[in-house]
């Protein structure tokens, strides 16, 4: 990607949505709050999208169970913390976030070894028939849920943010949530290394090359069902380390989650354009803002104008904002 | 031969298929009759929503190959126009007409704006759209107190003819009292017969055939010359229109409608396992499959509740086979027969005759 070509329309989306909103909402203020809110949201959906984006580009599957990673890593971190409670208790911050880092450590590292027995168990007998995989890996989604269950147990499970994470800071007259920027700052953390890997990495540049076309770089030789096993390990791990943020914003787990932030997450790959991480980003702060927006003005249609903002996407560009070749 | 107009020349073409369908055919339409009491009775009314309903869905999975997941939200549109048309019209035939008339024209235009959308870009974000639509409609159903009532539902009385109360004579026959009950199941029965030999007509006919020459290759369907999109979403709109007809019998059936009880999400995946156990693209499989999952439904439950008081002495194998997770086991057993049953118990059947 030269900068000479790079194409900044979509990019230009997600302030123009901001803008727009400025006279509708009233107050700057709020306006503030919202828009972090609705960044935080979006990086978080992002983390989570984007292991499903690559690993439908690389290999065509579109895999409908991504939820149930989600629902784990918070399940996992509802442990990790609950065991931790000593240290996330104490209102220093360096201390919740020694905390905090461990119990997204183990969460990445749950959901990626469940993430290897799904592909194998779920996944592989099924490679290349579109059909049965959504059949498929919408059972495995169902199973994985029931399981979360039986570990857990079927009720609603609250994961309080670390003391030291609370509270906000004010810029203003606007209150902007601590834990939010950090949110923020994770997700991009996420999105850089991803990019790095993506574009400065031998991996990364066998993982373009497969995106776009698959046959040719099996035939120069690579193991390209090696590669997306990989893809497959770390897109559940990062659905994990997204489960654990997505818990600690709404500070309370269910085993249905992961249900409901496959929709949001379909529609943030269908923006973006399946197989596009860059894409994945705009689309979930799209979606992200638009929530926050929409939440605070008309709550019930909350959903229905991420539809709409999906649909006015894809009248412009039908293969989503940055369409990935061959596909 | 009569027998074949009525099923459009597509026979059963098994010997065991044939008597397991006309052993069913014939309990339903004598459960009254044969099995006395309430609950059977339900429960036979609620095999024939589903057969009506998993057909309708099977059109579109087995015999054009694309996956909807806001089948049941054209569920709930068909029992909410009847419920709300009733409670806001009092319990009179007009008000089924146009509670049924509203329904249908909703999801006709629903079904088109969908299907024209997503279909047009690719097959696939059908699946993704129809999942987002369908999630966005059952949060909106359960937000709209005022119309919708919200979480708790709609009960409203159906006209006096169909309700329980309204004795047709004092004598019973054959033990069963002739009321407005037994002339509902009739008519949910009749429905039900004629939607059925609807669908085969239609999967039976050219424009059935153009359908499963798409799913077998877009591409070549779309070489010889037909417009695959539409025949797509001609497909879509048919399958949302039986299935809000599906939604009409329930609500009529039950005088109750809710969010959980047409549009939730659970329905859709017992439609999904319904039509992967029955047999997908033979529409015979909706009978064997609904008649056979709505029993299992309460039966396995029993069992689990059985192995798992056995399985006491070990805590996690006991919280396993709880029966609360009995949609653990039809997990399993769905991903199971995707894989090895992908035709279902139709399919296993007509196999096993044609071995011979």
């Amino acid at each position: 990607m030269k900068s000479m070509d790079f194409d900044w329309k979509p990019l230009a989306l997600v302030p123009l949505l901001a803008l727009l909103m400025v006279p509708l909402i009233g107050s700057s203020s709020t306006w503030i709050t919202l828009t972090v809110a609705g960044l935080a949201m979006g990086m978080i959906i992002f983390v989570i999208a984007s292991g499903l984006t690559l690993v439908f580009g690389l290999m065509d599957v579109l895999n409908f169970g991504h939820g149930v990673f989600i629902a784990l890593g918070a399940f996992v971190a509802t442990s990790v913390l609950g065991a931790m409670s000593d240290w996330t208790n104490s209102d220093v911050l360096w201390r919740n976030l020694v905390a905090v880092f461990p119990a997204m450590l183990v969460a990445m590292a749950v959901a990626g070894a469940v993430g290897l027995a799904f592909e194998r168990f779920i996944v592989r007998p099924v490679y290349g028939q579109h059909l049965k995989q959504i059949l498929i890996t919408m059972g495995g989604m169902i199973i994985g849920e029931e399981l979360i269950k039986v570990v857990w147990g079927p009720a609603q499970i609250a994961l309080p943010l670390p003391e030291g994470m609370r509270g906000s800071l004010f810029l203003g007259d606007a209150a902007i949530e601590k834990y939010r920027l950090m949110a923020v700052a994770v997700g991009l953390g996420v999105f850089l290394t991803l990019t790095w890997v993506l574009g400065r990495t031998k991996i990364g540049l066998l993982i373009r090359a497969g995106v776009q076309d698959r046959e040719m770089v099996e035939s120069l030789g690579y193991r390209i069902k090696r590669l997306f096993i990989g893809v497959f390990v770390v897109g559940s791990a990062l659905a994990g380390l997204g489960g654990v943020m997505w818990g600690l914003y709404q500070q309370t787990v269910t085993p249905q989650m992961g249900a409901q932030v496959n929709v949001l997450i379909f529609i943030v790959i269908i923006v973006g354009g399946l197989g596009s991480t860059g894409g994945a980003l705009i689309g979930a702060l799209l979606v992200g803002l638009m929530a926050n927006y929409t939440g605070f003005l008309a709550p019930k249609v909350a959903l229905f104008s991420n539809i709409a903002l999906m649909v006015g996407v894809l009248l412009w560009r039908p293969q989503g904002v940055y369409p990935v070749a061959n596909r | 031969m009569m027998m074949y107009r009525l099923l459009s020349n597509d026979m059963p073409r098994s010997r065991w298929l044939t008597g397991l369908l006309v052993v069913l055919v014939l309990a339903l339409a004598l459960t009254p009759f044969i099995f006395p009491g309430v609950k059977a009775l339900n429960v036979a009314a609620k095999v024939m929503v589903f057969i009506v309903l998993v057909a309708s869905f099977d059109l579109l999975l087995g015999y054009t190959g694309i996956v909807s997941f806001a089948h049941t939200m054209f569920f709930g549109i068909g029992a909410y126009g009847i419920a709300v048309a009733t409670t806001r019209m009092g319990p009179t035939w007009e008000a089924l007409a146009v509670g049924l008339g509203g329904a249908l024209v909703l999801s006709f235009v629903l079904a088109l704006v969908v299907g024209l959308f997503s279909l047009r870009v690719r097959a696939i974000f059908f699946a993704m759209i129809t999942l987002a639509v369908a999630s966005a409609f059952l949060t909106l159903a359960s937000q709209l107190h005022e119309i919708t009532g919200g979480e708790d539902g709609l009960t409203f009385k159906v006209p006096e003819v169909l309700s329980p109360s309204f004795e047709f004579s004092d004598e019973p026959f054959l033990g069963v009292s002739i009321d407005g009950r037994l002339l509902c199941y009739y008519l949910l029965f009749v429905t039900a017969v004629v939607l059925f030999l609807a669908l085969l007509r239609i999967v039976n006919s050219p424009f059935g055939r153009v359908l499963q020459a798409i799913r077998e290759n877009e591409f070549r369907a779309e070489a010889i010359g037909y417009r695959v999109v539409v025949y797509r979403t001609t497909s879509a709109i048919l399958s949302a229109l039986f299935a809000t007809l599906a939604g009409a019998m329930l609500a009529l059936w039950l005088r109750y409608n809710g969010p959980d009880t047409s549009l939730s999400f659970e329905i859709m995946m017992d439609v999904l396992l319904i039509v992967v156990i029955g047999g997908m693209g033979t529409m015979y499989g909706s009978i064997i499959g609904a008649a056979l999952f709505l029993v299992a439904q309460s039966y396995l439950q029993d069992l689990l509740r059985l192995a798992s008081d056995g399985a006491s002495a070990l805590p996690w194998l006991s919280a396993l086979l709880s029966p609360d997770r009995w949609l653990l086991w039809l997990g399993v057993l769905f991903v199971l027969s995707v894989y090895y049953f992908p035709t279902g118990v139709v399919g296993r059947l007509r196999a096993s005759s044609f071995g011979k």
